[in-house]
């Protein structure tokens, strides 16, 4: 277990500002369209393209730390990557792709690239 | 809440149990893994109650980001939310103060319930759907407590849970990838992020890489809107 970065101050502020933000998101179109208007089509057509373009750039995120100098800081994200992708592919059940990757991912850089 | 209301929701439900349960408890070793044991975990999910927004706060929180960041990056990964709400609005008309819990509960998975689960003739439509909403919130709060007590108790090495995230996005891909008709999107997502993250390194990368995505969607709508373009052909 590591410290935290933050004190618990700062962590319940952080924590608070998440909570406000996503009831934000979630609250928005009952604030601006619940009297009959209709909301513009540019927000209805960015709502439908985002999204996957919006998952792809947090995959991209959530792979920053790979590092190609030695096969330790590349392979295990790159097979445990491919083998949630594979088993979704393959047996379409959520659960089992993640549990699936995130343990074998824990493996390889715990037992295998240690 | 009636038993008559709650016998015809839980089952509905049943499939949110599972995967709230093993996400949330997935989610709690992530948490406990970086110093925030049960009743962080618990907080969490009963003020934020959202699946990849908590995954992404425990990666905010171990690096210390900036409230500022804290938001955009919250903001940015609730966005999706901003069109859920349109189809709901006339189920949710006439709930009353309870519609302030629906709006805050709107995951993607009691989302999907509501569109599509029917109450039986006998259960007034508002309490099933908000015992729908409970419950879900419920499961999750439950699931996320369990894992950061199991992170805590057991005391396993967790090192490398964090890759749950990163699989999660990867299934909602796969599953987005089968669901779209185009793929442009996805994958400008990714070149865009890439060459940002190439340009001007991984902690800066996310606003950059949000502004060109926007900006080329934007440009490519005569190509990609193709809902627009034959409601426009109708109202002309």
């Amino acid at each position: 277990m590591t410290t935290p970065a933050l004190t618990p101050g700062q962590a319940a502020l952080s924590i608070l500002v998440m909570a406000a933000v996503t009831f934000l998101t979630r609250a928005l179109p009952f604030l601006l369209f619940d009297h009959g208007d209709h909301p513009p089509r540019i927000i209805l057509y960015l709502g439908s393209v985002l999204p996957p373009a919006i998952i792809s750039m947090l995959i991209v995120y959530c792979l920053k730390g790979v590092s190609f100098a030695t096969p330790a800081g590349w392979v295990p994200a790159l097979v445990s990557g491919l083998v949630a992708a594979g088993l979704h592919i393959w047996k379409h059940n959520d659960l089992l792709s993640i549990f699936g990757a995130t343990v074998l991912y824990m493996v390889l850089v715990q037992a295998v690239f240690a | 809440m009636n038993r008559k209301t709650l016998a015809a929701a839980f089952p509905c439900t049943v499939p949110v149990l599972m995967g709230y349960l093993a996400i949330g408890m997935a989610f709690g070793l992530m948490l406990q893994s970086i110093g925030y044991g049960p009743v962080w975990a618990a907080f969490m999910s009963l003020t934020i109650y959202a699946g990849s927004g908590q995954y992404l706060g425990v990666s905010l929180l171990a690096m210390g980001a900036s409230l500022g960041q804290v938001a955009l990056l919250t903001f940015i990964i609730n966005f999706r939310h901003l069109v859920y709400g349109l189809s709901l609005l006339e189920k949710f008309h006439g709930m009353g103060p309870r519609k302030l819990y629906m709006m805050f509960s709107l995951t993607d998975e009691t989302y999907a319930l509501l569109s599509s689960a029917q109450p039986p003739e006998e259960v007034d439509p508002h309490d099933f759907y908000f015992t729908i909403a409970l419950l879900d919130h419920s499961y999750w709060v439950i699931g996320s407590v369990l894992g950061a007590l199991a992170g805590q108790l057991l005391g396993f090495d967790t090192t490398g849970v964090d890759f749950a995230m990163t699989a999660l996005f990867i299934v909602i891909a796969v599953s987005q990838w089968r669901a779209y008709p185009r793929h442009l999107p996805a994958l400008l997502g990714a070149a865009a992020t890439v060459v940002c993250l190439l340009l001007v390194g991984a902690d800066n990368m996310l606003l950059p890489a949000l502004g060109i995505i926007v900006l080329i969607l934007v440009l490519a709508r005569p190509r990609l809107d193709v809902h627009s373009a034959v409601k426009g052909a109708d109202a002309a």
